[in-house]
């Protein structure tokens, strides 16, 4: 119990003291995580789209697969990608293993179908009349899609949210991809895993808490963009 | 929320995600794969070492820290250019096989067996063999590496050399985690294992866990740096690797290994080898 308030202590401490390390490596973490929640929110929200306007024979095994995407352990991903990165491997050629890029490539593969599964669960989710309304309407196709996104834009951030939550406290992948190398790959959970194996659990607790506040306040950002829009 | 306040957003994050990480990668050539064990990144010593090595020769080191199995198959795949590991027997494989090539002594330190003070055992005062005999005598719970590394190959052949059958013992549980957190679950269930001397004493102060035996010839532990063969992987930094082999057995850096860890520790956590070649002959 002492550890976690020497650890809180301590987080305060780097923080306060602006601990270059630490604030690489949180900035890091934003950065490698963000990207990766915004191109999964290209890629998933495009598929949840095309999947839900769309009828096509086998549908329901293209949704089947998507929802079980949604629990891919990081760790496999992570050695999926490493293999397939390997300098003698088939995408060896683009030399990113162990660089962020590799970081944010498998974290993309772990929360595009996140986004994708909860982004089709609340398209599909509209009432079914609203699709054909709109269309009467006269709207174009792209003015479809927009309009079905903002309707379904509270279960959407939603969706976005646990796509993010899902990347920035995995750490499978991350130690696999990025090999938690100073300066270059070193996330918060990388830093973790590796303080933990030091017996430094004192900085452990304090990259914990880090994590956590840093989660806690792109999560409240998006909370808030979530709750405006509701309120209009 | 309308479009306007939706796309402005968007664009302040994508700034502030900038990826200026993205284009400040060195040129392939520059970079440097080194596959090694935890126990020299959980100890400090290449936190220590790195740095010079990088200001020195401008070359940046990837420190893949794994356990020695992970790390001599990465080498035989050609997946690393340099390989600091202490795993003698796969090391002699690997050389053989034709995988790696200029195999040098860089340190060692030792093996220790660690567990609960009141020693339930009673393998203080016995030699290695017969301490794990002991342990299974008494049926004393023995935590295990059980990863592949060098300290679990190490263990594995001081379990044979006893002669005691211990897969599938009730006494005999495998953690397959890395040494800090296995001496740390020994703590907790009050279990032997075996350590490297070095990851101890770096976390001695948070363990419950007394040294019970110590000292035994075959409990020595030695490390290697091994070059992976660039004539069979022709994409290895053959260059960089020689650079950071030449540099670990330089006089200096030696001085510095043995210096490494008394300020901290009061002991040195590794004692350089590399102008005494002869003591790993006649070692298996």
């Amino acid at each position: 119990m002492d550890l976690i308030w020497e650890g809180l202590r301590k987080a305060l401490e780097l923080l306060l003291r602006m601990d270059p390390e630490v604030l690489r490596i949180t900035l890091l973490s934003l950065q490698v995580s963000g990207l990766a929640t915004l191109l999964s929110v290209l890629l998933g929200l495009g598929l949840a789209v095309l999947v839900a306007l769309n009828e096509f024979p086998g549908k329901r095994l293209v949704i089947a697969l998507m929802n079980t995407g949604m629990g891919l352990p990081p760790v496999v991903v992570g050695l999926f990608v490493t293999v397939l990165l390997w300098r003698n491997g088939p995408f060896g050629f683009l030399g990113i293993l162990y660089t962020p890029a590799a970081i944010i490539l498998a974290q993309c593969v772990i929360a595009t179908p996140i986004i994708a599964g909860l982004g089709l669960a609340a398209l599909q989710h509209l009432p079914p009349g609203l699709r054909l309304q709109i269309l009467a309407l006269g709207a174009t196709r792209t003015q479809l899609v927009w309009l079905l996104l903002k309707e379904a834009r509270l279960p959407l951030l939603a969706a976005v949210m646990a796509g993010f939550g899902g990347v920035i406290s995995e750490v499978g992948a991350s130690i696999m991809v990025g090999g938690n190398l100073k300066g270059s790959t070193r996330v918060l959970t990388t830093a973790t895993v590796m303080e933990t194996s030091r017996g430094n659990f004192d900085v452990a607790f304090a990259l914990s808490f880090i994590l956590l506040v840093l989660a806690f306040s792109v999560n409240a950002l998006l909370t808030h963009l979530q709750q405006r829009s509701q309120r209009r | 929320m309308n479009r306007s306040t939706f796309l402005r957003w968007g664009l302040a994050l994508a700034t502030s995600l900038s990826p200026c990480f993205l284009a400040a990668a060195p040129p392939a050539e520059r970079i440097v794969i080194l596959a090694t064990t935890t126990s020299t990144q959980d100890s400090g010593l290449l936190d220590e070492l790195l740095p010079l090595f990088e200001k020195q020769t401008g070359y940046q080191v990837k420190t893949i820290a794994v356990g020695s199995g992970q790390a001599i198959a990465m080498g035989k795949r050609g997946e690393a250019d340099v390989l600091l590991v202490h795993s003698p027997e796969a090391e002699k494989a690997l050389v053989a096989e034709g995988s790696g090539v200029n195999r040098r002594i860089v340190m060692h330190n030792d093996f220790i067996l660690v567990g609960p003070a009141a020693d339930p055992a009673g393998i203080a005062k016995h030699t290695a063999a017969e301490s794990f005999q002991r342990i299974a005598a008494t049926k004393s719970l023995f935590l295990s590496r059980g990863d592949n590394s060098g300290t679990h190959a190490q263990e594995l052949k001081l379990w044979k050399a006893a002669g005691i059958p211990f897969e599938g013992q009730t006494w005999y549980q495998q953690t397959g985690q890395g040494m800090g957190q296995t001496l740390a679950i020994a703590t907790e269930k009050k279990a032997y294992t075996l350590s490297d001397r070095g990851t101890y004493l770096a976390l001695r102060k948070k363990l419950g866990l007394p040294i019970l035996h110590e000292g035994d010839p075959a409990l020595r532990n030695v490390y290697h740096v091994i070059e992976v063969n660039p004539a069979r992987f022709p994409k290895a930094n053959a260059a960089g690797a020689r650079a950071f082999a030449d540099f670990m057995v330089s006089k200096p850096v030696q001085a510095r290994i043995k210096e490494f860890g008394i300020s901290l520790y009061g002991s040195p956590l590794f004692f350089p080898d590399a102008e005494v070649p002869k003591l790993d002959a006649g070692r298996s």
